[in-house]
């Protein structure tokens, strides 16, 4: 409004010459240049509350899942010396591999657990007792045994994977001042804990069960194994189908697609496919890839195929944007010197689009590494405890071990979800770090 | 409603016409003044059309590039200069909504013939663009790339010496014989384009068509160049398309004018800037276009 009115009174007032007009404009500008520096730092304050905010939500975020998580890293180990009876182990002396596996451990646990507290007497009591000790102590003294059958007969301090409850006091997670009937441990086990930690018979070690166990239903021995693998090898079949198609179909559609209307109709499709909800790719692959095409339930296989229709168009996407970027000069260098369109693409246009392209690429697979919903569809939500050997194993997911273990009751699997949170941001963060070190590496130089 | 008021302002809009003259206003010849032909024609070209979808960018227009000779192509800016140099390679063919229509020969073959594949055709009419473009290579591999694809070494040795002679045509082996294996692109803009004319010698051929070489240049640079384009006239056919009339004079043999898409005069390039047989080339040489 006000520079039409400027240069309107400047043209009707032609006669006066330039030289006076132009204080005029200079005072017109001054008086708008506070208001406009005004505007410019209110738009700035702007930019930095929301920025505030953001981080202070981040630290939020961060702070109460690494405070929560942070204890699972550690597990609470109890030592007891165990009495490696030769009478309940291997009654008839012939160390037969096949009777020690079947021996009754529990039996040799309860024992020794007796002779550390002789005054655990009755039925209740010596339950009560054993419940200190993790469900796995006895596979633990069971795989021993087998592996060192001399050591039966002896006595041996072994240290054994305590129950879940016993960690979380330990901890100091359990508030002792309340009553006895609201907590798991009663005062009786905690006076044992106590004895135990006064006997130096108590310790906190790295929690490398969380790595090495797969799923379980006591917290101390649950760990990520199957969902590492499994997110792994779906993964990598996500990776070994997306990454060739996507550049496949990316360098088709911007090299040597002819533009009319199909193409035109495949490019809307593809940003289509970018925003379906990824539950739809799920029923998708239920549908076609299990039911239609027989392949197993839970396996890798078919989640990697549902994540590859996921991220094939962000790929897609990424890849085209990166080859539109390289400038046409070097396309018609190449074509001016003879080079083929194939030549032209896969000497020089390719390479100096390929770090945009894995760019998209890892920040794809970083999408499908946290995508639940979809493997939901195809029975990767399976409790599973033996680690998959292949792709075509039944296994499960990092974020769907999560989702698997915020739904478990016990206290114990508070601690554990958020330290898979922990270790599935870890992945995340190792994975965006390698976009960003890719980026730079490959800055470009022309 | 500021911009609807400035533009129906008639004092403003009488104020910003401009007083000169427009090359719209002009009455173009039906037919191109002088000739066309050569006496040694590398290429041939005649009555060749080229379309952008519906707009006619080049009309009618017939010449011969002769051996051993430097043509310049001369007009003012969207006359159709690059335009009917990119027909002479086919890098029109990568513009989808291009079509070239006409005969145009190389050596008597016709380029846009079924039997003429594209690649050997760029290869024996190589190209220098405006602005310098070598590959993000090191300089031996910018140099190298062209013999290399079409084969044209039978070992390293001989892929070297192609290298170093064609840099050395280029007058560029003195200053970056130490520095072979680093990227072309850490050259000097001058530089870089003699780095482009040796990739384009590299491949050893007939005819060298370039657009605009010098524009990215300083006169030094330029120079340069100019010298060496009045080298390489002793082995190839050259066509060149300029903007300085200067340039044009000093390197060329024959000129071409081109106007809205007609070639409106042909000439000895002596004649054509001492003595324009049409109005056109005399305004535009004597700097009456804008
Ligand atoms: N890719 C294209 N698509 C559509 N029209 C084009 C294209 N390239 C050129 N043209 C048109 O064709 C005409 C000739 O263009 P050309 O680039 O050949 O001009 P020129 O003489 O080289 O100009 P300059 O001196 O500015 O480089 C112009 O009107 C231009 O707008
Ligand atoms: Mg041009």
């Amino acid at each position: 409004m006000s520079s039409a009115n400027i240069v309107s009174n400047m043209s009707n007032s032609e006669k006066v010459t330039a030289a006076a007009g132009r204080p005029a404009i200079a005072d017109k500008v001054r008086e708008s240049l506070g208001k406009r520096y005004r505007a410019e730092q209110r738009f700035q304050l702007y930019g930095i509350i929301a920025i505030t905010m953001a981080i202070l939500f981040l630290g939020f975020l961060f702070a109460s899942i690494i405070s929560r998580g942070i204890s699972a890293f550690q597990a609470t180990y109890v030592n007891l010396e165990i009495n490696f009876d030769e009478s309940v182990i291997d009654p008839d002396g012939g160390r037969d591999p096949e009777v020690l596996h079947k021996a009754s451990y529990r039996g040799v646990l309860r024992q020794s657990l007796q002779d550390l507290f002789p005054e655990a007497s009755g039925r209740s009591e010596r339950r009560a007792l054993l419940a200190l000790i993790s469900n796995g102590a006895e596979f633990q003294l069971r795989d021993l045994v087998v592996e060192n059958p001399e050591l039966i007969g002896t006595r041996q301090n072994v240290w054994l994977l305590a129950a879940a409850e016993v960690d979380s006091v330990v901890k100091g997670q359990v508030d002792l001042d309340l009553d006895e009937s609201q907590r798991r441990m009663s005062d009786q086990q905690v006076g044992w804990i106590n004895q135990l930690q006064n006997d130096d018979r108590v310790e906190r070690r790295f929690n490398t069960t969380l790595f090495t166990n797969g799923d379980s239903r006591d917290p101390e021995q649950a760990g990520l194994r199957v969902a590492l693998l499994g997110s792994f090898y779906t993964l990598l079949v996500t990776l070994a189908l997306s990454f060739p198609i996507g550049v496949a179909a990316a360098v088709y559609l911007e090299e040597f697609a002819p533009k009319n209307k199909w193409t035109d109709l495949i490019e809307v499709n593809i940003n289509n496919l970018a925003a379906v909800p990824s539950i739809v790719f799920g029923l998708l692959g239920l549908a076609v890839f299990i039911n239609l095409f027989g392949m197993p339930r839970s396996a890798p296989l078919v989640g990697g195929l549902v994540l590859t229709l996921m991220t094939l168009p962000t790929i897609i996407i990424a890849s085209r944007a990166a080859l539109k970027s390289v400038p046409p000069s070097i396309r018609e260098a190449a074509l001016g010197v003879g080079a083929s369109q194939t030549q032209t693409v896969t000497h020089h246009v390719l390479p100096l689009a390929m770090p945009g392209m894995l760019t998209g690429t890892i920040i794809g697979m970083a999408q499908a590494l946290g995508e639940t919903a979809p493997l939901l569809m195809i029975g990767m939500i399976a409790f599973i405890v033996d680690p998959p050997s292949g792709v075509t194993d039944p296994a499960t997911v990092l974020p769907v071990q999560i989702y698997l273990w915020a739904d478990s009751p016990e206290r114990g699997f508070v601690a554990k979800t958020s330290a898979a949170i922990m270790v599935l941001l870890g992945f995340l963060i190792l994975m965006n770090a390698i976009a960003v070190l890719l980026r730079k590496r490959f800055e470009r130089r022309w | 409603m500021s911009e609807a008021t400035t533009l129906t302002d008639p004092i403003i809009s009488a104020h910003s016409r401009v007083p000169e003259m427009s090359i719209a206003d002009v009455e173009l010849p039906k037919e191109t003044v002088g000739d066309i032909t050569a006496d040694h024609p590398t290429m041939t070209t005649r009555n060749v059309d080229v379309f952008y979808a519906d707009k006619h960018a080049i009309i009618d227009v017939s010449l011969d590039i002769g051996r051993n000779e430097v043509v310049a192509m001369i007009g003012p800016s969207g006359c159709g200069k690059s335009t009917f140099l990119r027909c002479l390679n086919r890098m029109n063919d990568t513009i989808d909504i291009c079509r070239v229509t006409g005969d145009i020969k190389l050596e008597g073959d016709d380029i846009y013939s079924k039997d003429m594949d594209v690649v050997l055709l760029r290869a024996r009419v190589g190209m220098v663009f405006q602005k310098p473009n070598p590959f993000p290579k090191s300089i031996f591999e910018n140099v190298a790339y062209g013999p290399r694809i079409h084969g044209l070494a039978r070992d390293k040795t001989e892929l070297e010496e192609i290298v170093h002679q064609s840099l050395e045509r280029a007058g560029l082996l003195n200053e970056v014989k130490d520095r072979l294996d680093q990227p072309g692109t850490g050259l000097s803009g001058g530089q870089q384009q003699r780095l482009c004319i040796a990739r384009t010698i590299a491949v050893n051929p007939d005819v060298i068509l370039m657009d605009e070489p010098c524009s990215a240049l300083d006169p030094i640079a330029t120079a340069r160049i100019e010298d060496l384009i009045d080298e390489l006239k002793q082995n190839y056919s050259i066509a060149i398309v300029t903007h300085s009339m200067q340039q044009a004079a000093r390197v060329s043999q024959r000129t071409a004018y081109f106007h809205l898409g007609h070639l409106v005069e042909v000439g000895a390039t002596d004649q054509i800037f001492t003595n324009p047989r049409t109005k056109l080339t005399e305004d535009y040489i004597t700097g009456r276009f804008g």
